[in-house]
């Protein structure tokens, strides 16, 4: 294999010169520069994707335990449309077709729209886990909570959620690694995050076996980094007396 | 913007569409094959006691697990010519990077499965006289796939959905045939419509299906 160069993160995009101290100054833009911002892409595209489809999913996930029919199917269909459609054909749908059915759209940036895709596709499947949380624990608790005289929400809020939630959470750590990785998909409506970064430096300079190797190791520090935070929250939720908790 | 799906008919699915739905069908089923014999293997090294065969099996499986299937792709695209010194078709190369990767996670599902039999059918067939490579096929690898059987094909449903991802190094799949289709026709709105929809088809009655499997298998264990 020929010899790496490591050197070429230090030029300058369009120019090509090479740059002392590697950050551009001034309007230049190096290699490096490009990276990092590429990285904030991903990561922004990731957490809040990871926002919608946690609040998106747990919504979805709770309405399929509730009595009501109408309410469980909403979250069934819902559950079923987002998983069954793969994420670049949903991102491809965002991007191309919703625009051009729903004429406001195409005011926001490409990026919001990126968002709402990974998003909504990462909520079906977080929706399943709150599901199957909610479920898995002793039907008596919930009769507990309404013989108390609890509202179906109050149930919910008080008695279900913080038990079911802090269930979940090791389902979630895999779910929120998998929203950083499933943010490369984005590369396919040129939203400027890693992937995109490596196709593109990697032709511009020839040095793609470097370009590949810095991004897979910033997505390998994102996703070990997300499992940390996770880890950490999961300690500090535990439900003491568990089998899990110290 | 109004929807027209006139321009729809047989000759569009036989000339562009068709070619995209057997190499995505081909691509799946191969990587399903390959993946689940690879995986397979990487179970049994990982639960072999073994150290030499543990750990790289385990650095296997965790490096590919966190690397996006969109950079394993286009890696392997980059590589496999280096390496080889030859060039490689992206379909080709779209098949070996899919069964070496889905092998990762094909393996943690025989993984589970492998430890969901109980100890004693182990030590049965070592009762018996049974070898270490008795045991495991005769014994517990049909139980493994038995109890797995569910999970493995939730995977390829997973798997099918992700081949759409051969977008990066531009192979002709089932979501390539409907955009060149919508490309030659002008009418990407509706040929990326009606590739949602197929796909949802596909993939909603595979789960069906998987669904009811799984209830036949629960009630005869």
């Amino acid at each position: 294999m020929a010899t790496w160069d490591w050197q070429v993160f230090c030029k300058e995009t369009v120019t090509g010169e090479q740059i002392a101290g590697c950050f551009g100054k001034g309007g230049d833009v190096t290699y490096l520069d490009w990276l990092i911002s590429a990285w904030g892409w991903t990561l922004s595209v990731a957490l809040l994707a990871l926002v919608v489809a946690l609040a998106v999913g747990a919504l979805m996930g709770i309405l399929r335990t509730t009595p009501d029919k109408r309410l469980v199917f909403i979250g069934n269909a819902w559950t079923e449309l987002f998983r069954n459609i793969p994420l670049l054909v949903q991102i491809f749908l965002w991007y191309h077709v919703l625009p051009a059915i729903f004429k406001p759209l195409q005011a926001f940036p490409s990026f919001v729209l990126v968002v709402f895709a990974l998003g909504f596709f990462t909520s079906a499947r977080i929706s399943e886990q709150v599901r199957a949380g909610i479920q898995s624990l002793p039907k008596g608790q919930r009769y507990a909570g309404l013989a108390m005289g609890l509202t179906l929400p109050q149930t919910y809020r008080y008695v279900l959620l913080p038990m079911a939630f802090r269930i979940v959470i090791p389902p979630l750590t895999s779910e929120s690694m998998n929203i950083i990785k499933n943010s490369s998909v984005a590369f396919a409506v040129s939203i400027a995050e890693l992937t995109m970064f490596a196709l593109q430096a990697g032709e511009e300079t020839s040095r793609n076996v470097e370009m590949y190797l810095a991004v897979t190791a910033l997505y390998f520090v994102s996703a070990f980094a997300i499992n940390r935070v996770m880890l950490f929250v999961e300690g500090r939720v535990r439900v003491p007396g568990m089998i899990g908790s110290k | 913007m109004n929807l027209d799906f006139s321009f729809f008919s047989w000759e569009l699915i036989s000339n562009f569409v068709l070619k995209g739905l057997v190499f995505s069908f081909q691509l799946t089923l191969i990587a399903m094959v390959g993946g689940i014999i690879l995986g397979t293997l990487l179970a049994l090294m990982r639960l072999s006691g073994k150290k030499w065969l543990e750990i790289p099996a385990a650095a296997y499986v965790n490096t590919m697990r966190s690397i996006p299937l969109v950079m394993v792709i286009l890696w392997f695209f980059l590589l496999i010519p280096l390496m080889t010194g030859k060039p490689m078709g992206a379909e080709l190369s779209a098949m070996i990077t899919f069964t070496l990767f889905e092998a990762a996670y094909f393996s943690e599902i025989m993984r589970a499965g492998i430890q969901s039999v109980p100890k004693g059918q182990v030590q049965a067939g070592y009762a018996v006289g049974m070898t270490y490579p008795q045991t495991m096929q005769l014994i517990v690898l049909p139980q493994a796939f038995r109890n797995m059987l569910p999970v493995l094909l939730t995977q390829t449903i997973i798997l099918f959905q992700d081949t759409s991802l051969v977008y990066a190094i531009g192979a002709y799949d089932l979501l390539k045939g409907f955009e060149i289709a919508g490309k030659n026709f002008n009418r990407p709105v509706e040929t990326y419509l009606v590739a949602a929809l197929v796909y949802f088809v596909i993939c909603f009655s595979l789960s069906l299906l998987v669904k009811r499997l799984q209830n036949r298998i629960a009630i005869i264990r």
